[in-house]
């Protein structure tokens, strides 16, 4: 048992119509909660300056480690749907985390400067197997179809992640058993400098990687 | 198949619908740039055009100010200041022992924090591509052949 915890954000402000429009708080959202949680003591001690959820969607996760961690840190979030960017922004203030939030791809618009200095990277990605073209098929879809493998989408993140972090950063990725996440962990590898370990839960595999 | 920004489009109207309350603020500015775009080398900082601000009270507390503007460009973080009208008794450059000015540290948690941009754009200043900032979230989505 660790000593701290993680309290689970309120998010009953969404409403009914709200969840058509972005990706519902689910059983993956909280495992990410979960493994934050489980090594709050570590996150602590890396004293982050910036902590990003690429992906924000409602928001829930980022808002839990930030009313964990407190303001010390600043939180940012990015989702290709902006309609969930405005109301992440809304969750986290309805639980007293300042969280800023911008409508892009991935961290394409970050600037390199401050690219490099992001301490915790945070991404519950679009992971179901799908055919290729459900991914844009409709707003919704795109928060988790993730085409072949269920990596179509996050493998085009993994180039650039080695810049994204910072020097002691560390990145929580949420995979399950299809997406392969040995082969993710591998492929990781070759992009450099990541030590990444998986555990397997519920059939969903977490990964935590470090620089 | 539609392209990542069309689908983005879908939501404005939905968005439209929230009341509320939190909007792009300067610290959001100085995390933007527009060198995804192809032809573009920096794209930093981006031009602000405000139609519509908001200010807001937010409650000053000088640890969180200070530890936000050790982390920001400052040269950025000063330009968007001039875009919106907010530049004035802020420093050509962050003056030593600024952690301890009370009265800069309060004029930037001002500008900061508390001048909200709802609606208005955000110009790349090498191409002049605008990206919009609407219900107070900036769209940097891009079109296919744009990248
Ligand atoms: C599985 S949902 C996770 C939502 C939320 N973080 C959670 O854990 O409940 C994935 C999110 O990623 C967003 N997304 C999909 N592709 C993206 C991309 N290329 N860049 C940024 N966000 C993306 C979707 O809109 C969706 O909100």
């Amino acid at each position: 048992m660790s000593e701290i915890s993680i309290k689970t954000p309120s998010f009953n402000h969404l409403s009914a119509a709200d969840l058509d429009l972005i990706y519902a708080p689910s059983e993956d959202t909280f495992l990410l909660i979960d493994a934050l949680e489980k090594d709050l003591k570590e996150i602590f001690k890396l004293e982050p300056c910036i902590c990003l959820e690429i992906g924000v969607g409602s928001g829930v996760v980022i808002t839990a480690l930030g009313s964990a961690l407190g303001p010390s840190s600043l939180y940012f979030g990015t989702d290709v749907n902006e309609f969930a960017c405005k109301k992440a922004e809304e969750t986290a203030h309805l639980n007293g985390v300042t969280l800023k939030t911008f409508c892009c791809n991935f961290v394409d618009s970050v600037p390199d400067s401050v690219k490099g200095s992001i301490d915790v990277l945070i991404f519950n990605p679009p992971y179901v197997v799908t055919e290729s073209d459900e991914i844009l098929s409709s707003p919704l879809a795109s928060a988790w179809a993730g085409g072949e493998k269920g990596r179509e989408v996050i493998d085009k993140l993994f180039p650039s992640l080695s810049s994204i972090l910072s020097p002691r950063g560390v990145f929580y990725l949420l995979l399950e058993k299809n997406n392969k996440p040995k082969e993710v962990s591998s492929i990781l590898e070759q992009f450099g400098i990541f030590k990444s370990q998986a555990v397997i839960d519920n059939g969903h595999g977490k990964k935590n990687c470090r620089v | 198949m539609k392209t990542l920004l069309q689908l983005s489009n879908i939501f404005h109207d939905r968005i439209n619908t929230i009341k509320s309350i939190r909007n792009m603020k300067l610290i959001t500015h100085n995390m933007l740039t527009s060198n995804a775009l192809k032809t573009v080398k920096e794209g930093y900082p981006l031009q602000i055009y405000v139609d519509e601000v908001k200010q807001v009270d937010v409650d000053f507390q000088q640890q969180f100010i200070t530890k936000t503007v050790s982390k920001l460009n400052w040269k950025a973080l000063l330009f968007g200041a001039k875009c919106i009208g907010h530049s004035e008794g802020l420093p050509e450059t962050l003056p030593e022992n600024w952690e301890s000015n009370d009265e800069l540290l309060k004029k930037l948690h001002h500008v900061l924090l508390e001048i909200e941009v709802i609606t208005g754009s955000l110009e790349c200043p090498e191409t002049k591509r605008r990206f919009p900032i609407s219900n107070g979230i900036p769209n940097m989505l891009l079109n296919e052949d744009e990248v």
